[in-house]
Formats: structure tokens, sequence, C-alpha cells
């Protein structure tokens, strides 16, 4: 025989499953959010997101390959990811050099610092955001109003969870602020202002079933938000109205269903036992009410899941998935 | 407001006066009452934390030689006698000298030696090809070449030869703390002791098979044969499982055996270039140092070319392994320092002749 | 139909490739020198118990087994003993074997060679066990542990139900496939054989459904039965291994560090059970095998049934020869199968199959860095998680590799197969239970 036999440990088979088809997935999934924002914002929101890819994919193989000196692997498609999903939490006016400077806090601080992709241990693309907001608070929170596709300016005005905030700084009953409110319908339809990606609930949701079809994630992490965010507002809801807005408000308004189906379930940043993503799930939908109800921003999700995703580490070292075999000697 | 300033100072004096008397309580209380010694020894210690002595650091070791009645047992061989004599000397205690030690690979298996005969695929370590099958040649006994034991080298004393597949060991750096005799899953590597000017005559092969299929796995097997046992002044030399092995503490380094094997498996390294070069084997003159003019020269001008030889060597070595700038000077400059002691101390008889 | 069982937990569907499904069992003859290793089991190696230059005939004792975890070794093969010599088997090493060349084929005429059906068992439970023993029967999925010391029930504990194994959950092999098919009536006497062994009144084989003929064929055959159903089960891997396949079918979880028989359940492949009705009816040892060869290259996949000895090469030839694009050939399937480095090895006890790899599928693709997509824990059928097991093997932390249960692993391979970023996490593990094995056989010394 001229040619020399392979040999390794087995398994010797190999699914079909890899990191770039994942990405990619993940890329597809949000397809339809993306196709809702254009419809909602205009141009803008065609042409930021790919200008977010474009500097993030730029900066991660800049990176890697002169500060780094490893061979640049973006191949991967996660800057591609994290490009986006930084897009989509930015309003769309959004002026590009603030965006390349977000981008770059991204991947170069959230994720590149820590020696890329696998390693990082918040979700870089939250980084970037947390960092933009906290440096450019006028110009991230003059959110567009929606107002269709062939508007060319667009009005600014708050978000729903800012009229609320105000509102309630000021000493409103909810009750009375609910005129001003958009109504739920028009929130689950996206038609409310926000950055652009976090607005049409169903697009999000339509994402998620793709996600979930394709096994790219798991139901654990999204639920658990969603679930504990309804519960614990609801339960505030029915105790004090007057003071709390209603649960399903909570679950439509701001960026929570970005956060929650692709923010959360981020792989790197996530738990790795579904028991430990059940505990990361309710601390998220826990720490989302709690900053949203008592904290100084209206918007709590961000923050929830980078809190959260400090624990991440923590969960994973003491919940651990259920051994098989580990049963008390049955008969 | 001066109100203000003064309750809060007043408030943070007390609340700093508090935290002081339970911080001291506290301290007594759970005060460690530890031996001033053993952070003598460790000063001592090379701090290479390379666990050579048989415990997981330096730390550890200082305990163990403070607690211990005699030094019998404990030996650094990072440090050596050097700094077991110190820590004897802090402790009072009488140090055991041992003698000097240096790891040798016991396989010549390279590329060209060992035909491959299939190719492995998975994670790079030798442990899990060795447990997987006899690698990619035939040979179960032979060098895996994934490196192993250059992971587990903290001294930069082991490296992988790229052209050979095989590791070879930089005598300068090692210290014989034997984390690569450790490491390595077919035990080709030995700690043997330490020769002047790093010579060492060795079996390189640990075959246990008959001649005839050692010789199918590989050109340079032992084969067995006892010409070097039979060959051997000193009985050094001892045979077993159709392998011959050089007791490294009874060889005089005569170099008898290298020229009776007939498949080149003993090596003789950092010997002066022998009288009759056609006696050489050529895998041996390999790894000798090549023949050089002046016969007539005596032994001190030798030595000086194989320094020299070595320094060259040496520089070729770390070039292409890319050994950070900085290191390779200080290590080059120590280095030089000695020689040029040794080349002193060497000229000195001829002044006495001389006068 | 029965509604589809299945493990609760992990598991993963790789594509099925039961591409010599339809090729009826031929038999293999084998002739020149054989070589026959006296390790073809776990445990114990056995010790050989012919001379250089005697004649043996087929059945004869080659090798003893020696202890009670130890296998008899039989001749496959008459013929002159030419020596015995280390040469390489599937073990990747060489290991003693007795090298035989082949002359004739005289059977000791103690064996009933004859195809009749013999269903009445007259031997006792302890007669079986030692005929079994005698035998050298050892599991023949390919774990190779030896029977006899499954079918003797230890003192204290009670086995109630008896599982037959026939999920063959690995990709390619048809060899179990075919002997359910081919072999189904004396295979029922064999489930009869090992039941009054156990003692158990029950019995259930166990079938994946991709296998519907299988199941409806036994089906009919055990209607008459008592005691002996028919389970067929979803398709899902590793649902053949023993502690996956009792949790299907009974539910009950086999402690961790603990035996089937501790639930009550014994678990026999269907290979050994017809080699357990060939030994106890037919008194003859095991000597033959049924072995799947095939590979998406191979011309003519096939199922032989061949003597224990024969070299895989002339499996190959025999199934269209060795194809220009093979790039790796594999004892047994894809998940769990050994890759070899070379042909001359031969056909031992455990070998369920050659798996002939095509070059383009040969090799492992760059590892890339870890996502921590949890696939691998996702996949686990043992509520390991792989990668962290990965890890601490790279970093050599073996104790607490121990602390997380490396040792629970069954080496199934699945989370290795889901890995999308190609990380030899298997490899690592196996190091982990390398090491952790050398650690607790340390401590077991030390204690005495």
């Amino acid at each position: 025989m001229d040619k020399l036999l392979t040999v390794s440990m087995s398994p010797h088979a190999h699914g079909r499953d890899t990191t770039p088809k994942l990405m990619l997935g993940v890329v597809i999934a949000l397809l339809p959010a993306w196709a809702a924002s254009v419809w909602f914002f205009g141009w803008g929101a065609l042409y930021v997101p790919v200008l977010s890819v474009l500097f993030s994919v730029i900066f991660e193989y800049l990176i890697a390959k002169y500060l780094l000196k490893k061979e640049p692997s973006i191949r991967d498609g996660s800057a591609v990811v994290t490009g986006l999903l930084l897009a989509f939490t930015l309003p769309v006016n959004i002026p590009v050099w603030i965006l390349a400077i977000g981008t770059l806090v991204a991947i170069g601080v959230g994720k590149m610092s820590f020696g890329g992709l696998g390693t990082n241990p918040f979700n870089p693309a939250l980084v970037g955001r947390v960092f933009l907001f906290i440096s450019f608070p006028v110009q991230m929170t003059s959110w567009p109003l929606p107002k269709g596709f062939a508007t060319a300016d667009a009005v600014t005005g708050a978000t729903p969870l800012g009229l609320l905030k105000e509102g309630m700084r000021q000493g409103e009953h909810v009750a009375n602020m609910v005129r001003e409110l958009p109504t739920n319908y028009d929130m689950f339809m996206g038609h409310m202002g926000g950055s652009m990606g976090e607005v049409a609930a169903v697009a999000l949701l339509l994402g998620f079933l793709y996600l979930l079809w394709r096994r790219i994630i798991t139901w654990h992490i999204p639920v658990t938000i969603l679930t504990t965010v309804f519960l614990f507002s609801g339960l505030m809801w029915l105790i004090n109205p007057a003071d709390n807005a209603s649960p399903v408000f909570h679950l439509l308004s701001g960026g929570l269903m970005l956060g929650a189906i692709f923010m959360a379930t981020d792989y790197v940043t996530s738990p790795m036992t579904p028991q430990g993503m059940v505990w990361y799930g309710v601390g998220i939908g826990l720490l989302t009410v709690i900053i949203r109800r008592w904290g100084a921003y209206p918007e709590g999700v961000q923050f929830a899941i980078l809190i959260m995703n400090a624990f991440v580490p923590l969960i994973n070292m003491y919940v651990k998935p259920k051994r098989f075999g580990e049963v008390k000697k049955n008969g | 407001m001066s109100d203000i300033v003064l309750y809060t100072v007043i408030s943070l004096t007390l609340l700093g006066i508090l935290a002081a008397v339970i911080l001291y309580f506290v301290a007594q209380k759970f005060k460690v009452v530890e031996d001033p010694r053993i952070d003598a020894v460790e000063e001592v210690l090379p701090h290479a934390n390379c666990g050579g002595c048989g415990y997981p650091g330096c730390r550890p070791f200082a305990e163990a030689c403070v607690k211990a009645d005699s030094l019998d047992d404990l030996f650094c061989p990072v440090g050596g006698n050097e700094v077991m004599a110190k820590v004897a000397e802090i402790l009072g205690l009488e140090a055991v000298e041992a003698e000097p030690r240096v790891a040798v690979i016991r396989c010549q298996g390279s590329y060209e030696h060992r035909p491959r005969t299939s190719r492995y695929e998975g994670a790079s370590t030798c442990a899990i090809e060795h447990a997987l099958y006899t690698g990619d040649t035939d040979c179960p006994y032979g060098c895996l070449g994934l490196g192993d034991c250059v992971a587990a080298c903290d001294f930069e004393a082991l490296f992988m030869d790229e052209k050979t597949g095989l590791p070879y060991v930089i005598d300068e750096n090692c210290v014989a703390c034997g984390a690569c005799v450790e490491a390595c899953p077919r035990d080709i590597i030995e700690l043997r002791k330490r020769n002047k000017r790093d010579r060492k005559i060795f079996v390189s092969c640990i075959n246990e098979e008959k001649g005839g299929v050692a010789r199918q796995y590989c050109k340079v097997a032992c084969i067995g044969c006892s010409k070097c046992f039979q060959v051997c002044p000193f009985d050094a030399i001892t045979m077993g499982n159709n392998l011959a092995f050089i007791d490294s503490d009874a060889c005089k380094l005569c170099r008898k055996c290298v020229v009776v094997c007939p498949t080149d498996s003993i090596l003789e390294i950092n010997f002066p270039p022998r009288k009759e070069p056609k006696e050489v084997k050529p895998a041996a003159a390999k790894k000798a140092v090549p023949p050089k003019q002046e016969k007539a020269a005596p032994a001190v001008a030798a030595a000086k070319e194989t320094v020299a030889v070595k320094e060259k060597e040496q520089e070729k070595e770390k070039k292409a392994e890319n050994i950070p700038a900085e290191e390779k000077a200080s290590e080059k400059d120590a280095g030089g320092e000695d020689e040029k002691k040794k080349e002193a101390g060497g000229s000195s008889p001829e002044e006495k002749k001389g006068s | 139909m029965q509604k589809l069982k299945t493990f609760p937990k992990g598991g993963v569907h790789p594509p099925e490739h039961k591409l010599s499904a339809g090729s009826p069992i031929e038999t293999l003859p084998v002739s020149g020198r054989v070589a026959i290793p006296v390790v073809q089991h776990l445990g114990a190696p056995a010790e050989p118990v012919v001379q250089r230059g005697e004649e043996v005939k087929v059945g004869q004792l080659l090798a003893k087994g020696t202890g009670f975890v130890s296998a008899n070794v039989h001749a496959p093969v008459s013929g002159k003993v030419f020596r015995i010599d280390k040469k390489f088997d599937a073990s990747g090493y060489k290991r003693t074997s007795v090298i035989i060349d082949i002359n004739g084929d005289d059977w000791d005429p103690e064996i009933d060679r004859s195809t009749t059906l013999r269903k009445e068992i007259t031997a006792s439970r302890e007669e079986i066990i030692e005929k079994v023993q005698a035998a050298g029967i050892v599991g023949m999925g390919g774990a190779t542990f030896p029977t006899h010391v499954k079918l003797n029930v230890p003192r204290g504990k009670k086995a109630d139900i008896l599982i037959i194994n026939g999920v063959e959950c690995e990709p390619f092999l048809t060899a179990d496939h075919r002997l359910m098919l081919e072999r189904g009536e004396e295979l029922v006497v064999g489930i009869r054989i090992l039941m009054k062994a156990l003692a158990v009144t029950t019995a259930v084989i166990g079938i994946e459904n991709n296998k519907p003929d299988a199941i409806d064929h036994l089906t009919k055959l055990t209607a008459d039965e008592p005691g002996i159903t028919v389970q067929p089960l979803k398709v899902k891997y590793p649902q053949g291994g023993e502690k996956q396949l009792i949790k299907a079918i009974t539910g009950r979880e086999v402690p961790s560090g603990g035996l089937p028989v501790d639930v009550g359940a014994v678990v026999h492949n269907v290979g050994t059970t017809l080699a357990a009705y060939e030994a106890v009816q037919k008194n003859k040892p095991l000597i033959e095998r049924i072995v799947t060869v095939t590979g998406k290259s191979v011309a003519k996949p096939s199922n032989f049934l061949v003597r224990i000895g024969t070299p895989i090469s002339a499996l190959i030839d025999a199934a269209g020869g060795l194809p220009e694009d093979t790039g790796k050939v594999v004892l047994g399937g894809p998940m769990m199968g050994k890759a070899v480095s070379k042909l001359d090895i031969p056909v031992t006890k455990g070998t369920s199959g050659v798996l002939i790899i095509p070059d383009n599928e040969a090799h492992r693709a760059p590892v890339e860095p870890c996502i921590r997509c949890a696939k691998c824990v996702s996949v686990c059928p043992m509520g390991l998680e792989p990668y962290l097991l990965m890890d601490l093997g790279v970093y050599e932390k073996f104790e607490r590799a121990q602390n997380e249960r490396v040792m629970d692993c069954i080496e199934c391979g699945s989370c290795s197969y889901i890995c999308p970023a190609d990380r030899p996490l298997l490899d690592y593990i196996r190091l982990d239970k390398l090491r952790v094995g050398e650690m607790i056989r340390k401590a077991r010394q030390a204690a005495k």
C-alpha cells in the first residue's frame, strides 16, 4: 500500500455543525428584525448595521494580526454577529464616528483584550453599547420615532420606557400615562421609539423560533428571562397598579426581547448547563425589572445581562448537570 | 456647613479607630506562628517551582527541609550541591553531595532512521498517542515526537528538532529536575551523570525486541548483540531484554563501545575528534564535534576548540528557537565569562612550565 | 406497533448509512497463516496451552483463561502451530498470538456441526455457565467482557430482567441486524438459555426502529414464547450502551460506579446470545463471528461469517478490495471503533465491523477555540461536562476531573461528534481516565 492510513481516536465521524455555520444561523435569525427596522426607520437601518459589521470585522482582523500577532480568525463569523447585535442596540440616527468607537470598544475591549473568541466574560456587543450609552448619552438617547419607510426626516422622541420613567419621576400615576404610551399591539408590531433591532417583538420572536428549530440555542435562557420578568412585574402590578406598568408592557417594551433572545443566549457568556441557564435567566429577569422600576436608567436589560455575565463562571462552577446514575440504589 | 465637616471628621476617625482595634485583635487571635527558617530556606532556593524535588514547589520543599531531621532524602536538583549546602548551613544540618545529572534522549528514531507506517491525527500529546497505538512508526518503544517532554520543561532545556522529529537537550540549561522523565509516556528520557564538558556515552535506544524485528522498526536500534558488553573494560554495560545499557556512574568514557556498535545506536557527544576519523561512524560523527586541525596541540587547545564550536552551535540553536533576545544575551555573557575563566586557568600551567 | 422508547438525556443522531443491511451473511473461508491473539477480552490475559509445531483441530483450546475475569481462546482453524509470537492486533500494539499454518478444516469431533435447531434445553443452570465459560464467550458488541462473569449474579443481588441488545446504534454496522434476520430461531433459544442461567422470567429484545424487518421477524418468533418481548426503540446514539439501554427499556438508572445487576438488569448482545446457543446446544466454542465490511466507497458492502483470526485484508478483498481513496480503516463503527494502521491484523471476538472511510472524510478539521456553545454538555448521555473535562486534561488537573465524575464517561464520542469547533474532547477525556485510573490504582495499593 503506497498511502499511509490515518489513525486517530474515535469518533471517526463528525456532525455538520461548525462555528461559522452557527454564527450564520444567528445572523439569519436576526434578519426579520432587521427587515422590520428598515420598514420602521428607513434606509438608515439598512446601512448602519452593514457599517457596524464592517467595522467589527476590520477591527478584529487588525487587532488579531498586529496586536495579538496571531492568525486572524474572522472566518468564524463571530465578529459579524457582534457587529450586527451592536448596531441593533443603537438608535438609527447614530453618527458614524460614534458607531466606529462603539465597535472598537466592543471588539477591542469586550472581546480581543481577553484573547478573542471563547474567552471573553462579557457580551462584547453589550460592552460596546454600554460604553456608548455612558459616553454619549445625548446621541444615544435621541430615539427616532418610527415614521415609516418613505419618510426621510425622522422625528426623535423618548422610548416607551423613557416616557414611563420620566412620568414616574414627575410623580404621575402610571394609569394616567397610558394615553401617551403606545398600545400593546403597536409595541408588539414594533411601532414605537427605540433602537434599531429591539422594536419589533414579533420579528424577534420569529428569529427565536428559527434558532430553536435549527437547535442553535435551547429554550432555557429566553423563556426563563421572559417568564421571570412577566411574573415579577405582574406581581408588583397586582400589588400596586398605580405605580407599576403592566407585565405585558414590560415584556414588549425596550430591549427585553432582543436581550433575552439574542444577547443573553450568547454562547461564550452564558452558562454551560441547562440548570445553570435557568438560574442565569431568572437573575437577568429579576435584575431587569429592578433596574427598570427603581434604577436611574429607564432600561435595565443591558446591565442585567452584563451583571449576570459576571456570575457565569460561578454558575458553571456550582450548578452541575444531573449526572447519570446519581441516584439512590433503587431496589 | 462646618458642622457637617466636623461630624464627618469625627465619625470617620472613630470608625477608623474601631476598625484598627478589631483588626488588632483579629490579627492576635489568628496569628500564624511560622518558623522563620522556612523563609530563609526559601530565599536561597531557585524559585523555579519546577517540582523536581518531589514537592509541589519551592515553599513546600523549604517547609519539608525545616521539618526534616536530616537532608538525606531532600535534594533540589535545580540548585544542586551549592544550594543544598546553603540550606544545610541555615538549618545546621549536613548536606548530602549529589552528582550533577543531565537528561539524555534515548531514541534516535528520526524520520530518516524510522519509516513512518501511518499518520496520527488528534490531540497533540504523546500520552494520548501512546494510549492509542504504537505511533506513526511501528516501534512501540521509540519517541512519538509530539513533545510532552518539551512542554514539561521549565528551563528551556528541551526543544523539538523539526528535521528529525525528536527532542534534543541543551545541556547548559538542563537542571535534571526530572519533569521530562515523568512526562515521557515511553520512558525514553534518562537522567545520567553529568561528566566533564558534558561528555556522554549512552545507548540511544530502549527497544526490547529481538534484533531482526528491531532493525525493521528502526535503522539505528540496539539489536542486543552484546558487542559493546564484551568490549567494555569497566563492566559498565549490562545486557537485558535484548538491550544494552551503560551505567553512567561506572562508565569511564573510553569510547570503545561506540566503535564496535554495528547499528550506531551508542552515541558519543561532546568529545574531541578521534585520531583516525575513519573509525568514526557516520551517525556518531554528526553529533560529535567535527574534526579539526592541530593534531599536535595539547588537550587544552582541543578543549578550547570544543568550547568555541559549542558556542557557535548554541548561537545557531538559539536563533532558531527565537528565544527573547535579552535572555540570550545574558546567558551568553554568563557563559562567555565562565569560559574565559576556564581559558585563563588552562593557560596557567603553560606559564608555569615557562618559568 | 408498540410505543417507541429511548433514553431521556443526551445522545446524537448521526447519519445511519446502513449500506450492507440488505446483504445476506456469507461464509468466508480462510487459508494460509493466521494469528490468534490470546487476549481478545477484557480482563486477565489467557495463557497459551499449545506448543510450537503442535497439530490443532478446530475448536481445540489454544489458551486458557487465567482467573475468573478472563476467557479461553480456541483454535478457529485446523493446522500446525507455527510459533507463539507477538503480533500486531487491534490494540495498536504487538501482543502474544498463536500463529497457525492452516491445513484443511478438521473439527473437534465433540462439536455438533449440523444446522438442526435444538430447542430443548437440557443443561442445568450451572452447566450453562460452565459451558459458556469453557467456550470463551465474551460480549460481542465490542466491549468483550467475559460473558460467564455477567451470568454469575453476585451473592446478595438478583436479576429480574434480561435485556438482549439488538440496538446496533453505530452507523454503518449491520452484523447484528443480519444476525437477527437470519438466525432468529437460534437466537430465541439462546435467550431461553441465558434466561435459565440468570433465573429470570422476563427478557426484552431492544431493537432500534430503523430495523423494522428485524422487529417484525423477532416479534413473530417470540409470539409463542412466554416472557420474551420485542421492544422497538427510537433511533438515537448511544442507545446500545448498556446503561442507556437499561434506562430506555426499564427506566432504571445504573448507579454511578455500579453494575447493571445492581438494578436487576443484565444485558447481552445478540451475537453473544447466539454464541451461547452454539456453546450450550452444539458444544461449539466461540471461533467465528459475523463481521460487517462497509464504507461509502466499498464496492460490495457485505456481512461475512468469518473465523476468528482471519486477517481484515482478506475481508476487505472479499468485499471488493480496498478502495483507491481509502484514508482510514476502522474496526467497529465510526463512533466507537478503533482506527488501525495496518491491514494484516486479525479479526477478534470483538470485531463487529470493518469500516473503510474515504480520505476526504478521514481527517479531522483544525481545532478551533471553544465557543462554549454547551452542545457537548447537552449531548452527553452521562450528564458530564466534556468541555470542562477536556480542559482539566489539558491542564493536568486530574483530581478535579475525578471529582467531576470523569470515570462515568462511556466514551461514546457524542461530544467530539457534535463539537462545532472540532475540539478533541474525547481524546483528552481518555487521558483523564487513564490518569485517574492510575491514581485510583495507586491509592488502592497504598491502602493495602
